[in-house]
């Protein structure tokens, strides 16, 4: 087969998402997953959702994907943050982000995994710039100009650089010889969406719990998406009980407000962790989405740090094709490593040590983040700040996460 | 090609591959040139696409375009260009940058006539280009106005030269002698004579009095922050650059 400007290991969220951003601007790109585009479009509801940032959205906009979500998103209008404690409600001192305070609209978006996943096959499928391949690619190598991976079938493929999209553990970072550090937090996040008598009203809410944070999300309709953290043991004992014995559980968490709940959908754990690869580059390689990062969800964040990387990576990469420059030569590819690197640290350590404040039980870290809670409510400045970095709107921001095509 | 790696006595070839490497390593002695050559080639590429009306977005968009690279070195302006579909000519004084950077076009796949040769010499033989780049050159040059009166000639009716240089002030003292010499060993002492620089305005009389109708001029800043150069419209202090056309 032909060689291309460049393959892209996985075809999840981040890597279509870069298959189309360059695809778009010219660029001819091999996506390969070891499951066919058929396997992976699924038409039925299976509970997971994202809360996409202001720039993703505009993002997902800028690479086609306007049309096909268009009606299948819920705005997130607000954000209610409460500390509290299960039994006895929320604290008195509460946070209260409302998008009336910044200019660019809603502070979010939710979407369904489905319905990202069918918009992406569908302006994938007869691209005339992007081929898709399933396969399992058991090697890659770079030397002198071009790039190789090898697929376990033997089929060899050629390009000037290789993505690593293949997600936390990135067998090609592995290969490439690329650790990883970080941590565990012995905490477990339990996912599932519910369906609820009383409207969401477009709010989203996050209740600090000693165990972890609860966020209650809206979707389209009467539904909401949960994402609950508890300890690693107390989350295994509750996955394996029954929907009864779940949402037994789950109801004296939020309390009565949306009315009677059922689960919509079924339900997902994922085990909390912080990890960075100790560099985003390698020869002829560059990570993107969980390959390169895993941040605590506490804040949504890790799609949209993903899309960061695709747009801050697509950005580098189409202006050096447009300028004549090999794009998989290092001082090409070190560009993206410094744009995105430190801020994904940063974000790293943030989240994570909101969510160390916020875990615990302490009387007196209890008094601190609740007079810390406090204060925030009480400077519009500084709140306006944290409602802009949540919707993604701070930083050295590329193109794409400004709406602007390459 | 005027000379193939083939022709080249293989001990030297061992000699040429490390002075290539050494010529394309981001972080080695050429180091400032590949700092500034993102922004050189923002400047020259959409220069060109301009005045030849192509879109950048587009495969090879300068194909059909003859493009001379003049104090070509090891090619860090005519690979780029080659690989926008140009048809390039790399011109270097130093006889032993020119297989060095064959070497490299080779490596990299790419077709490049790299001579040993002058701006002079390439107008008596009667050459002609759609595009000159006569980049940080002219601050080196003894007659400055004979040289660009053989780049005009270089030049088919209608085509356009870009020329880069230092202005001559006190900042472009402290910069690009005290700092980039002196300070931060960026050059070796020596590289740039500050007498021999020359203000945008200067450059502007000599290269009409060359015969050539200068149409732009832009700064390259450089910005320790991002430490990274950018082209700016008012800021032409110490480095900066002009697009010049050949009248039809």
């Amino acid at each position: 087969m032909d060689s291309t400007d460049v393959i892209i290991v996985g075809g999840g969220l981040n890597g279509s998402a870069l298959a189309l951003a360059l695809g778009d601007a010219g660029l001819r790109v091999t996506l390969v997953d070891r499951l066919a585009a058929s396997v992976r479009d699924s038409d039925s509801f299976d509970g997971r959702s994202y809360a996409l940032a202001h720039g993703s959205f505009r993002l997902l906009k800028a690479i086609g994907l306007g049309p096909a979500l268009d009606g299948k998103t819920q705005p997130i209008l607000g954000i209610k943050v409460s500390d509290g404690r299960a039994g006895e409600g929320a604290s008195p001192l509460h946070l209260v982000f409302d998008h009336a305070e910044i200019e660019e609209g809603p502070m979010g978006w939710m979407v369904e995994d489905r319905h990202l996943r069918q918009a992406f096959l569908a302006r994938i499928d007869g691209h005339p710039r992007i081929t898709q391949i399933e396969g399992t690619v058991t090697d890659h190598a770079a030397a002198g100009n071009a790039a190789s991976v090898t697929l376990s079938d033997g089929t060899a493929l050629h390009a000037a650089m290789l993505v690593a999209a293949d997600g936390v553990g990135s067998p090609t970072a592995r290969r490439a010889g690329i650790t990883r550090q970080g941590w565990r937090y012995g905490q477990t996040a339990l996912v599932c969406a519910i369906e609820h008598d009383q409207p969401h009203g477009g709010i989203a809410h996050q209740f600090f719990m000693p165990p972890g944070p609860l966020a209650i999300l809206p979707l389209p309709g009467n539904r909401s998406s949960i994402v609950w953290t508890e300890r690693d043991a107390e989350a295994a004992r509750i996955q394996a009980l029954d929907d009864a014995g779940y949402l037994a559980h789950l109801r004296p968490r939020f309390g009565s407000f949306l009315g009677d709940i059922a689960l919509a959908g079924a339900r997902f754990t994922y085990p909390l962790e912080l990890s960075l690869a100790r560099s985003f580059t390698g020869a002829r390689l560059a990570l993107v989405g969980d390959a390169a990062h895993r941040v605590h969800p506490i804040a949504g964040q890790g799609l949209n740090a993903g899309l960061k990387d695709v747009a801050a990576l697509a950005e580098v990469l189409v202006d050096a094709r447009r300028r004549g420059e090999d794009i998989g030569r290092a001082d090409v590819l070190d560009r993206y490593q410094r744009w995105r690197r430190f801020d994904t640290a940063t974000l790293a350590l943030a989240t994570d040590s909101i969510n160390r404040l916020f875990s615990n039980d302490n009387p007196l870290v209890r008094a601190a983040r609740d007079i810390g809670l406090g204060v925030v409510g009480a400077l519009p400045g500084l709140r306006r700040g944290l409602i802009r970095e949540a919707a993604g709107l701070t930083g050295d921001l590329p193109r794409l996460l400004q709406g602007r095509v390459l | 090609m005027s000379q193939s790696a083939t022709t080249i006595d293989p001990a030297e070839v061992a000699k040429f591959e490390a002075m290539a490497a050494e010529w394309w390593d981001p972080t080695g002695k050429f180091k400032p040139l590949h700092l500034m050559n993102p922004c050189r080639l923002d400047y020259i590429t959409r220069q060109i696409e301009a005045e030849f009306d192509r879109d950048l977005t587009t495969d090879r968009p300068f194909a059909g375009l003859r493009i001379l690279d003049i104090g070509c070195g090891g090619g860090l302006l005519s690979e780029p260009m080659a690989r926008l579909g140009a048809e390039v000519v790399g011109a270097d004084a130093a006889p032993r940058n020119i297989p060095v950077a064959q070497l490299h076009a080779e490596q990299s796949g790419l077709t490049i006539d790299y001579r040993h040769t002058t701006a002079e010499a390439l107008a008596d033989a009667g050459e002609q280009f759609d595009v000159v780049l006569n980049m940080e050159v002219v601050e080196h040059v003894s007659d400055p106005l004979a040289y660009l009166t053989a780049c005009r000639k270089l030049l088919k009716p209608g085509g356009l030269m870009t020329c880069s240089t230092i202005n001559r002030n006190a900042k472009s003292f402290v910069m690009a002698i005290v700092g980039a010499e002196w300070v931060m060993r960026w050059l070796p002492k020596g590289t740039h004579d500050w007498n021999k620089f020359i203000t945008p305005d200067e450059l502007f009389d000599l290269l009409r009095n060359a015969g050539l109708d200068p149409v732009d001029r832009k700064g390259f800043v450089f910005n320790p922050v991002s430490w990274s150069w950018s082209v700016s419209d008012r800021d032409l202090s110490v480095n900066y650059v002009t697009t010049s056309l050949k009248p039809r």
